[in-house]
This record gives C-alpha cells, sequence and structure tokens, in this order.
C-alpha cells in the first residue's frame, strides 16, 4: 500500500441513540488510538458531517500524502441500525447519495442477527457489520476501511493516471468522483472482499 | 483497612453473579475497558445502563397501559432495552427480555405482563448487587479492579 500513513489518529463519527451504547463505543475507539465523536441521532450526524466535511479539499497536496483538516475530517462513521427517526440503514443511504461523504466507510452495529438486515446494508455500501455488543476485537477490522478509502481517494487525486500499488481494484481506475452510479458501490463493496480477502464482511453469531 | 481482603470480597461477589447467571462475559468485557486514565469506567457505563433502562422500562409501562394490544410497539420498546442489557451483561435481564418479547409475538397479553414484572424485578435485584459491588471496589481503593496480566 501506498503510504498514506499519517501520525494523526483516526477520527471516527459514533452515532447510536442509547447513552451506554455511546459511552462503550467511544471507550472502545479510544482504546483503539481513535479520536471520536459520538452523537445520538443521523439527523446530528450528517449536520456534523456537512459542517465538517462537505468543505474537505485537501489543503496541501504532496505526493504521498493528502493532508485534510485532520482535526475534524471524519474517516470513518460507525453507526447503529435500530434508531429512532432516521435509522442507520437510512443514515447510510444520505452518505451514498453525497458525493463529498460518500467515500467514507460507514460500519453499521446492530444487536439484531437478521441476514436479510445485514445484506441490504452490504448491498447499500457499508463496509462492515458488527453485531452488537461490539468488542475491542472488532476494532481492529476498521483501519483497513479507512486506509483503503485513502488510497482511493489519493488515488483519484492523481489526475496523470499513474498507477500506485494501492489501488490494485481495477474498477476504480475510470471512476472520477462526480460518476455516483450505484454499480459503483456495489463494486466497491464487492472489492472488498477482493483487496482484503480476510477482512471479515458480517459477523454471524 | 485490609484492602486485599475488600478486592477479594469483590472479587468473590463478581463470581457469584456470574454463577448465578446474573452476569455475562460481556461484563468483562466493560471492566476490561478500564484503565488508569480511566479508572471508573465500568462503574460509569452501568449507572448510564440503569439511568437509561428505568427510563425504557417507565417506556414500555406507559406502552402497555397506552396501546393495549400493540404487540409491535411493546417489541419495539422491549428490544431497546434488551440491546441495552447485552452491552453491559445483563444476562437474566436480557433473558427475561427476550421471554416478553417471544409473548409478543404470540400475541400473549397475559405472558408480556408476567413476564414484564420479571423484566422489572430482575432490574431491581441487578442494581442492588452491582451497587454492592461497585461500592465494595471503591472502598477497596483505587487498585480495586483484580489486577489483569500483561494489560
Amino acid at each position: 500500500m501506498a503510504a498514506v500513513a499519517t501520525e494523526t489518529p483516526f477520527h471516527v463519527l459514533a452515532v447510536d441513540d442509547s447513552l451506554p451504547d455511546r459511552k462503550l463505543i467511544e471507550r472502545l475507539l479510544k482504546t483503539s488510538s481513535f479520536q471520536v465523536t459520538t452523537v445520538d441521532s443521523g439527523s446530528k450526524a450528517l449536520e456534523f458531517l456537512r459542517i465538517h466535511h462537505d468543505s474537505s479539499t485537501p489543503i496541501s497536496l504532496q505526493e504521498d500524502q493528502l493532508i485534510y483538516n485532520q482535526e475534524v475530517a471524519v474517516n470513518l462513521i460507525i453507526t447503529d441500525y435500530c434508531m429512532p427517526g432516521m435509522t442507520g440503514y437510512d443514515l447510510l443511504k444520505k452518505i451514498k447519495e453525497s458525493s463529498s461523504l460518500r467515500d467514507i466507510p460507514v460500519v453499521i452495529m446492530s444487536s439484531e442477527n437478521i441476514p436479510s438486515r445485514i445484506n441490504r446494508c452490504l448491498e447499500e455500501g457499508a463496509d462492515e457489520f458488527f453485531l452488537k455488543p461490539v468488542r475491542l476485537s472488532d476494532m481492529s477490522k476498521l483501519k483497513p476501511h479507512i486506509l483503503k478509502s485513502r488510497c482511493k481517494e489519493h488515488y483519484n487525486q492523481q489526475s496523470d493516471g499513474n498507477i500506485d500499488e494501492s489501488s490494485s481494484n481495477p474498477t476504480n481506475s475510470s471512476s472520477s468522483s462526480s460518476d455516483n452510479s450505484s454499480s459503483s458501490r456495489k463494486r466497491k463493496a464487492e472489492g472488498d472482499a477482493e483487496i482484503l480477502p480476510k477482512a471479515n464482511r458480517s459477523r454471524h453469531s | 483497612m485490609d484492602y486485599s481482603n475488600l478486592r477479594r470480597q469483590a472479587a468473590s461477589m463478581k463470581k457469584s453473579l456470574f454463577d448465578q447467571g446474573y452476569l455475562d462475559e460481556q461484563f468483562c468485557q466493560v471492566e476490561d475497558l478500564q484503565d488508569e486514565a480511566s479508572p471508573n469506567f465500568a462503574e460509569e457505563v452501568i449507572t448510564l445502563f440503569f439511568k437509561d433502562s428505568a427510563r425504557l422500562i417507565s417506556n414500555i409501562e406507559q406502552a402497555l397501559e397506552k396501546y393495549p394490544k400493540d404487540f409491535n410497539k411493546w417489541d419495539a420498546y422491549m428490544q431497546q432495552l434488551k440491546g441495552s442489557c447485552s452491552s453491559i451483561g445483563a444476562s437474566r435481564m436480557k433473558s427475561e427480555c427476550m421471554s416478553f418479547r417471544e409473548f409478543c409475538g404470540q400475541g400473549n397479553v397475559e405472558g408480556c405482563m408476567k413476564s414484564f414484572q420479571k423484566v422489572k424485578r430482575e432490574h431491581g435485584v441487578l442494581r442492588q448487587k452491582l451497587e454492592a459491588y461497585f461500592q465494595l471496589l471503591r472502598q477497596a481503593g483505587p487498585a480495586g479492579a483484580a489486577t489483569r496480566p500483561g494489560m
């Protein structure tokens, strides 16, 4: 993988309407060296993302790095599925419909092990599905998704079309950020399996 | 003050909570998230849990009265409570929540009512027991949590 390493911790936005669960996920993430913002609803999540991400053009672009406004740029969203009002699935859809947000990896959590629900989320572009209660060992599954999406962004930014080893998925080669077809989202979900064959895309207990 | 004795008592109290099925392994996961920077994390989460679950129980109580036979609604509320129980390892309470949901699925009002009483009882008992446990830990001092290898 290309060196998009940065010393600033990755920033995760965690969405859950349950207060004890929010506290737990926050602790799990912090223990795993993530910077964390928690919100209690999908609409607050979108609000946060719009304020802090819509204008997230890189402020510095060098050969091996993309430097964003690191304090607030969200690198991954992890959301509960069952929430009043906007469900985690609704939030996922809205994120994937947004050209500025759709490349942020999304993880769905649920205490219910319902295969049709899991599949629906993965088809809509969720990168991972965690069965609650989420554990510390689940946290190690997050970073690969973040790194993969950053490599992809890095590759998309390279206008001279240099193919670096990070983007081994050929379906990415022609995708520009303005082209937002549902097929590219599905490819992304399938692409996960190709790039990281060991990754657990869903956890059935 | 014999702190090591208090710690032993706390450990023994915890063991019995596990043996009697009040708690399951998830509780250990929660305690394991504690460290010097967050020494009271488990107690904080559990406190939040009881606050939140009291509210959810009250919601269910109201729903049982205001929306007779609205099994979908009852089930939806209980699903929230069950999820919370699961997050902190409240095993017996979680089982009662699941029973309630089964009764909802069967459309069994009486079953739901009886089961709900059990949920409330388990909630009360667990709260008492965990309050006693954490109090003991607090008395045992800042290193009250049992030492864990290599963490």
